[in-house]
């Protein structure tokens, strides 16, 4: 049977005989208003059901009896037997319609006109006269009604306005009619199957179930009373199943979380007493705790399927909608989970239901031509996996479009060109689920207002659920949730730091990882910044102490240097935290913590442990955004601090080399003039500097690590750096290789002469900023820095360097420094206009074009066409593409010269002419 | 978790104003040599010294978490609160634990005394010199013989959004 429908007889059965009784009750205490105004809610609670459900004719019998006691109600009806007994009649025929609703799972067909007609003639009894004679015109019923209605009618009419003791005098009068118009009632059933119109049944039960009918309505009939034989047929469905106050569930819940607590503590006792006595019925007692935790756990389950049961319809809409065929399969509806779990989770899977109707399946002409069949299909699948639920929504479309939803990203200056190029798809995919994301190209009646995945995601995590997205192009989509089956008790992993214990909900942790001195894991520091290899990949590390400003309060004495390192994820964002020792796992029941600590993100509620002790939950959710990677996804913001992406378009040349101690250096090979073997013997001393003597020159050599010492003899490789007719050379212990990589720089180091960090060749590799060792050499050369320059009047030209990417800033001004220029870099073209509304001048503006917000060519429009103190200053776009049509398209928007990015002598040479021409001009 | 847990005593706690005439039952406790009350309808339990999990990134005046009979119970220490330093690591000191608003709070004093019955006569508004922290969680001043105990407001005394911005 339908659960829906089987649901409805379960409860109107049960307010039915409850109904009973209060009629019962009412019709001894007829002042009761309490008692009337709960009989009203009941029938009009049938009313609204079955109108919900499509059963006319039952609805119809209920409104009737809900008029009437309305009036009753409103205290413009007397309450007295015979109206109590009609509205049990009433009552008496919704049993019995229930009753062949229940073994046919349709209503008979037929209708129930006379009783309602007394029902309204009773509700009627004291309204206008008018309406009256209109009825029994409208009805065709047996005579002995009519009668009624002519018995009424008659003072009615005469007197036009009676008092309510007129109006009972004459109920009281007229008893014969109320048991006499029973008689048709009990004969009508036996003629309806004739005149059935408002139901059409397909199912081939209708004959039976019409027969069936005239019984149990002739016997509701005849016993004038209260017909209570139909009613004492108790309800199968009925029977099977009782209704609990949800209230009552919870709180059967949380005394069995205390009580599987206090099981905990108690068998951690046992533990440490090696014999005892207790330990036998302990056993037993945690037995019959876990079973019985399970079983009330069980009360609170309810299957995914009531979550799904609204899809069909919602995907046989939609695909009329969006003119699309659509087959939902639904697998795994049976799988069971919290009731508070699945209440959460409802609308994020509608939504994403949705959503793959919408965006994700192809209308059918494009399917055909993409070789698939018209008929898109949307599974859905359920089912456990250890200890979670994992809920699938897979489509057959076109799967995730990443240009479209990189082009939004640049958009919504979410994030850069720069950025997006250096993401993996995956990471790209993410975008999706941030505020205020959409690709539908039109807002329809479905989808694409910009609300949802993000919604979907915070549900979901809210539940200490995870989300994860799979996409192909052209084959379709997969997003992949994950949810814990309960919220009530998680399973937690214990761990240790600086003292205090931490529970770390097992859903989110990975892997473990022991690193020690003599183990093959061992963590390495970037500038301090812990680091860990993992399997080929670099895994930024979070120290808990740290971020928890934990101080080693019991002495401090560490005795081995070995780190625990728990593998976190959280989205798609893998990050470790460094933990002193590892304990066991635990099944835990979250406590919030008190409301003044709620502000802190750390911690998602508190614990009460099996020793007793009380534990804070760690939140793996705020430790990832107190670590700054989910700032990038969370906002736009510039100042993620953590990751730094940067790159151009293709992949670049990349020299690797090793010096000092630590990770193998890199620096691009555009910037290296030429690799150099030095004999050291050559090496002369200069100004208190090394130098050598090349070709012609006297070229500075600088280490790399400020403690090299440098030998007498042998050779020593060095990397030359040379600018114009100048050079440098750059001390190296050994040149290692050249790779073609991407270079992707993260954790960006505050050192000196360090770029950041990336992985090159699969090792954490550090990428030496050149520009930091040619001011080192060069500011001897010049005997002058960037402060002195101010003196000079103006004797340095001021270059005004607009570019969103930290690693061209942090490359380009000292190397645009060393050329004699004074440079001003700003991140965006707002903050250059700014400069420019702040009456500060230049000599030059070099602008990248790809930058989020306003691109470089709508910030040379700006400035060109704004009649700003700037509309004459030479501009000099750098580009990644240079194209011709890039280079046309920066004339056009006003560019004096287009150069592309990592052209290092390009841009010198740009930035010299176009400033011998600007004075050529003046 | 659930409120019905608790004795019916501390929902009618609420009212802790003075009405003069008749007397009011306090509990008494010292921190710092200074004798303070609570009036006896708010206090749930008195507890020894008791093992406490610190939390760390709380504020200074929240010692921590500890467990009383299953119920999580933050303390606070009073001492930090009054903007006094904190107690000496070798006296062990005592807890009042109160209500507020269905959450346990354990406030560690340094002595607990006993109950005491005041008449309100010798009941008194805080003076208007008294340090602005104190005035802050007190509601007033009894003169006692031989000494003055400083009646404090549990709620004001456990809300910290005012402490915060500083």
């Amino acid at each position: 049977m339908d659960d829906l429908l089987s649901e409805f007889l379960t409860e109107t059965n049960e307010n039915l005989s409850v109904l009973d009784v209060e009629l019962v009750r009412l019709e001894q205490n007829p002042n009761n208003p309490e008692l009337l105004s709960n009989i009203f809610r009941l029938v009009h609670t049938i009313k609204g059901t079955c109108g919900f459900l499509g059963l006319p004719r039952l609805e119809k019998v209920a409104h009737a009896s809900e008029n009437v006691l309305g009036k009753f109600r409103d205290g413009e009806l007397t309450i007295n037997p015979e109206a109590v007994s009609l509205i049990l009649q009433a009552l008496d025929t919704i049993k019995s319609l229930l009753a062949v609703l229940e073994a046919t799972e349709a209503e008979p067909p037929g209708d129930d006109l006379p009783l309602i007609e007394r029902l309204n003639l009773c509700a009627e009894g004291k309204l206008g006269a008018g309406a009256a004679p209109a009825k029994p015109a409208a009805a065709p019923v047996p005579p002995p009604a009519p009668a009624v209605a002519a018995a009424e009618e008659v003072p009615v009419s005469s007197s036009g306005n009676l008092t309510l003791d007129e109006l009972e005098a004459i109920w009281n009068a007229t008893p014969g009619p109320t048991s006499t118009a029973l008689a048709p009632v009990a004969a009508e059933p036996a003629e309806e199957p004739a005149p059935s119109h408002d139901l059409v049944v397909s199912d081939p039960d209708p004959v039976p179930a019409a027969a069936k009918m005239p019984a149990p309505a002739a016997e509701a009939a005849s016993g004038a009373g209260a017909g209570g034989e139909a009613a004492t047929k108790e309800s199968a469905v009925a029977a099977q199943t009782i209704r609990v106050n949800v209230d009552l569930l919870e709180n059967l819940m949380t005394m069995v979380s205390e009580l599987v607590l206090t099981r905990n503590q108690l068998l951690q006792i046992l533990r440490s007493q090696k014999e005892s006595e207790f330990a036998a019925p302990l056993q037993r007692l945690n037995h019959v705790t876990s079973e019985l935790q399970e079983g009330v756990m069980k009360t609170r389950m309810q299957p995914i399927g009531n979550a799904w049961a609204k899809l069909p319809r919602l995907v046989r809409d939609l695909s009329h909608e969006l003119g699309k065929k659509i087959d939902l399969q639904m697998l795994g509806a049976d799988t069971e989970l919290d009731r508070q779990v699945l209440e959460l989770i409802k609308d994020p899977l509608t939504h994403m239901v949705r959503n793959s109707a919408d965006h994700g399946l192809e209308v059918p002409a494009d399917r055909v031509r993409a070789g698939k069949s018209e008929t898109g299909r949307i599974t859905l699948n359920a089912y456990h996996e250890g200890g979670h639920i994992i809920i699938e929504i897979q489509d057959d479309g076109k799967g995730l479009a990443i240009d479209r939803i990189k082009q939004k990203a640049i958009q919504n200056g979410m994030a850069s060109e720069g950025e997006l190029a250096a993401m993996s798809d995956q990471q790209i995919i993410q975008f999706i689920m941030k505020p205020g994301f959409s690709t539908a190209a039109k807002v329809t009646n479905v989808s694409g207002r910009g609300v949802g995945m993000d919604v979907v995601k915070t549900n979901i995590e809210k539940i200490g659920g995870t989300i994860e997205i799979k996409s192909q192009q052209g084959k379709g989509s997969t997003f992949v949730i994950k949810i814990p089956l309960t919220l009530a008790i998680v399973s937690a992993l214990i761990v240790e730091c600086a003292g205090e214990r931490f529970a770390i909900p097992q859903i989110s942790v990975v892997e473990l990882v022991r690193a020690a001195a003599d183990s093959e894991h061992t963590i390495e520091r970037l500038k301090g910044t812990p680091v860990l290899r993992l399997r080929n990949r670099l895994l930024p590390l979070v120290s808990l102490q740290e971020l928890l400003r934990l101080d080693d309060q019991e002495g401090g004495e560490k005795k081995t240097d070995e780190t625990f390192i728990v593998v976190t994820q959280v989205g798609t964002y893998t990050f470790g935290i460094m933990v002193d020792r590892v304990f066991d796992t635990e099944e835990i029941v979250v406590k919030p913590v008190a409301p003044i600590l709620r502000h802190i993100e750390m911690f998602s509620g508190n614990t009460i442990l099996g020793d007793g002790s009380v534990i804070m939950i760690l939140d793996p959710n705020g430790i990832a955004s107190a670590t700054g990677e989910m700032a990038m996804g969370e906002t736009a913001s510039k100042e993620a601090t953590s990751v730094q992406a940067t790159r151009q378009e293709d992949k670049m040349a990349l020299l690797l080399f090793r010096a000092g101690a630590g990770a193998p250096k890199a620096v691009p090979l555009s910037l290296v003039a030429r690799l150099e073997d030095v004999d050291l013997g050559s090496v002369e001393s200069s100004n208190g500097m090394p130098v050598v003597q090349y070709r012609g020159k006297l070229m500075p050599l600088v280490p790399i690590d400020p403690g090299f010492m440098m030998g007498q003899e042998g050779r020593q490789p060095v990397l030359v750096f040379a600018d114009g007719d100048r050079s440098m050379g750059l001390i190296v212990d050994e040149i290692v290789d050249i790779v073609e990589e991407r270079l992707v720089v993260q954790l960006t180091a505050d050192r000196p002469g360090l770029m950041g960090s990336a992985i090159i060749a699969g090792k954490a590799t550090d990428v030496i900023d050149a520009g930091f060792f040619l001011t080192q050499a060069y500011k001897d050369w010049f005997g002058s820095s960037s402060t002195d320059a101010y003196e000079e009047e103006r004797a340095l030209q001021r270059v005004l360097l607009v570019d969103d990417s930290p690693f061209f800033r942090n490359l380009l001004t000292p190397l645009l420094s060393v050329a004699g220029y004074d440079v001003t870099a700003v991140e965006n073209a707002n903050e250059a206009l700014a400069l420019c509304e702040a009456g500060e001048d230049f000599d030059v503006i070099v602008s990248d074009i790809e930058m989020p917000g306003m691109s470089g060519f709508d910030f040379a429009e700006a400035v060109r066409q704004g009649g700003t103190r700037w509309s004459a200053t030479p501009m000099v776009a750098l580009s990644s593409h240079a194209s011709p049509r890039d280079l046309d398209r920066g004339r056009q928007a006003g560019f004096t010269d287009y150069v592309a990015k990592f052209d290092r002598d390009a841009l010198l040479y740009a930035l010299q002419q176009t400033l011998s021409e600007q004075k050529g001009a003046a | 978790m659930s409120n019905a847990k608790l004795p019916a005593t501390t929902k009618k706690s609420k009212g802790d104003e003075i009405i003069s005439g008749g007397s009011q039952d306090y509990v008494t406790m010292t921190i710092a040599d200074q004798l303070f009350g609570i009036p006896v309808l708010q206090v749930q339990d008195v507890l020894g010294h008791q093992r406490i999990t610190r939390i760390p990134l709380a504020p200074p005046e929240v010692a921590g978490s500890l467990n009383l009979r299953g119920r999580i119970v933050t303390a606070i220490d009073v001492r930090l609160r009054l903007g006094l330093t904190s107690r000496p690591k070798d006296k062990p000191g005592m807890s009042i634990v109160v209500d507020l608003r269905g959450e346990l709070y354990s406030l560690m004093v340094d002595s607990v005394g006993e109950v005491l019955s005041l008449s309100n006569d010798d009941f008194e508004r805080n003076p208007a010199t008294l340090d602005p922290r104190w005035r802050e969680v007190s509601t007033g001043i009894y003169r006692l013989n031989g000494q003055l105990m400083v009646v404090l407001d549990v709620p004001r005394l456990l809300n910290f959004t005012t402490m915060e911005a500083a």
